[in-house]
């Protein structure tokens, strides 16, 4: 029987970050951040079809600084969240399990997904300046 | 439900300070949670300090030394001092392991120490692991069999059969790697924990068992085995070195493939 006056020992304010934790986290923050992104993708696609004023109203705010800041934030979400479920993907098929080999593939999705956002909106700036 | 915050309850207030003696040459300091369910009031983290040249290399020396020398109220679970009997499981400078196998001098800075994280506390660093037990308890932890025994001798395995137990037979129950787990902390009411599931796979890939079926119909379940995200703080932990996280992959792999 457990006694409910029994104090509960400290967990999240004591155990140490580590690759492993922090990647998972990060993965389930990305996820959050994606969903909020699919409500402001609905909003740019029911602009499409509200008719002009209302779609440069809405590329308006997309196009601020703010909005470019937020654009950027989501393809990274995107890039990291789309890697790292690559890499569940392998774990769930029985690979990468080793503790060197979790922490390689961890620091490669963090990679990969850096390189793809920037590739990404490098390829934005240059089709917006031809 | 993950609840971040501890309870008001649970809240560690700062402790005592035990001062070296005088003379001492290698003093460290020693940072323990300190809860005494007589004295009413919230855990505390009281801090002593050790002189290393007058102490054993290991942490448990350190506590040994502070019980005997300084005050015998401080409580821990203690047995074989060689890492096979898993007493001495607690969070040590934020990780969980055995303080009978983790040698002070790889610590930098004060050594901190906790009980296991996100469970009922007895006292000091002994937490309540009746729930851990009966987890255990419910995968049934024996070998189940339908076939007669063979009459002249036991039931045989091949060389590699008797290897793909021996990972998970290692195993020694200490609870690092289940209370290593947020998973584990937010769900340990219905989600079996990295240590029982290692448990589990033992049996499932014991090639005497005859309940294979059975036991996977137990463990397809929302909560008691899906709960695993494969953050793998497990694994990181183990101070076996054995690989819970790649158990319960093959748990997970199993039922899918029996669906196929």
């Amino acid at each position: 029987m457990t006694q409910p006056d029994r104090p509960l020992s400290p967990h999240l304010g004591v155990y140490r970050w580590q690759v492993s934790n922090t990647l998972s986290i990060v993965h389930r923050l990305t996820g959050v951040m994606l969903s909020a992104g699919a409500v402001v993708f609905t909003a740019w696609l029911v602009a499409t079809a509200g008719g002009p004023d209302a779609y440069l109203g809405v590329v308006g705010v997309l196009r601020s600084p703010p909005g470019v800041l937020a654009l950027v934030g989501w393809t990274f979400c995107f890039f990291y969240h789309l890697c790292n479920g690559i890499r569940h993907l392998c774990w769930d098929a029985g690979y990468g399990f080793g503790i060197s080999q979790a922490r390689a593939s961890g620091f490669a999705v963090v990679a990969a997904a850096v390189l793809l956002t920037v590739v990404f909106w490098l390829v934005v700036a240059i089709g917006n300046g031809s | 439900m993950a609840e971040f915050r501890l309870p008001a309850n649970s809240r560690v207030q700062p402790g005592r300070e035990h001062k070296a003696p005088a003379g001492a040459t290698r003093v460290r300091r020693f940072r323990i949670y300190r809860y005494d369910p007589d004295g009413g009031g919230n855990p505390r983290l009281d801090t002593y300090e050790v002189d290393l040249d007058r102490c054993g290399p290991m942490v448990l020396d350190a506590l040994i030394k502070i019980k005997n020398e300084v005050d015998a109220t401080l409580t821990f679970r203690r047995s074989c001092r060689e890492g096979i009997c898993g007493s001495c499981a607690m969070n040590i400078d934020g990780g969980n392991t055995l303080a009978c196998t983790q040698a002070i001098g790889d610590i930098g800075g004060d050594v901190r120490i906790y009980p296991l994280p996100h469970m009922a506390v007895v006292k000091d660093l002994v937490p309540d692991l009746t729930n851990f037990y009966a987890q255990y308890a419910s995968i049934k932890p024996w070998l189940q069999t339908r076939t007669p025994a063979p009459p002249d001798r036991e039931r045989l395995q091949s060389k590699a059969e008797q290897e793909r137990i021996d990972m998970p037979s290692a195993c020694i129950l200490c609870a690092c790697c289940s209370t290593s787990c947020p998973s584990y902390w937010w769900n340990s009411d219905r989600y079996l924990g990295p240590a029982t599931l290692l448990a589990a796979y033992r049996w499932l890939v014991d090639s005497r068992d005859e309940a294979t079926g059975e036991r996977l119909d137990d463990l397809e379940d929302p909560f008691r085995l899906y709960r695993c995200h494969t953050i793998m703080n497990c694994t990181m932990t183990c101070p076996k070195g054995l690989n819970p996280a790649r158990a319960i992959a093959g748990i997970k792999q199993m039922i899918a493939e029996r669906k196929l």
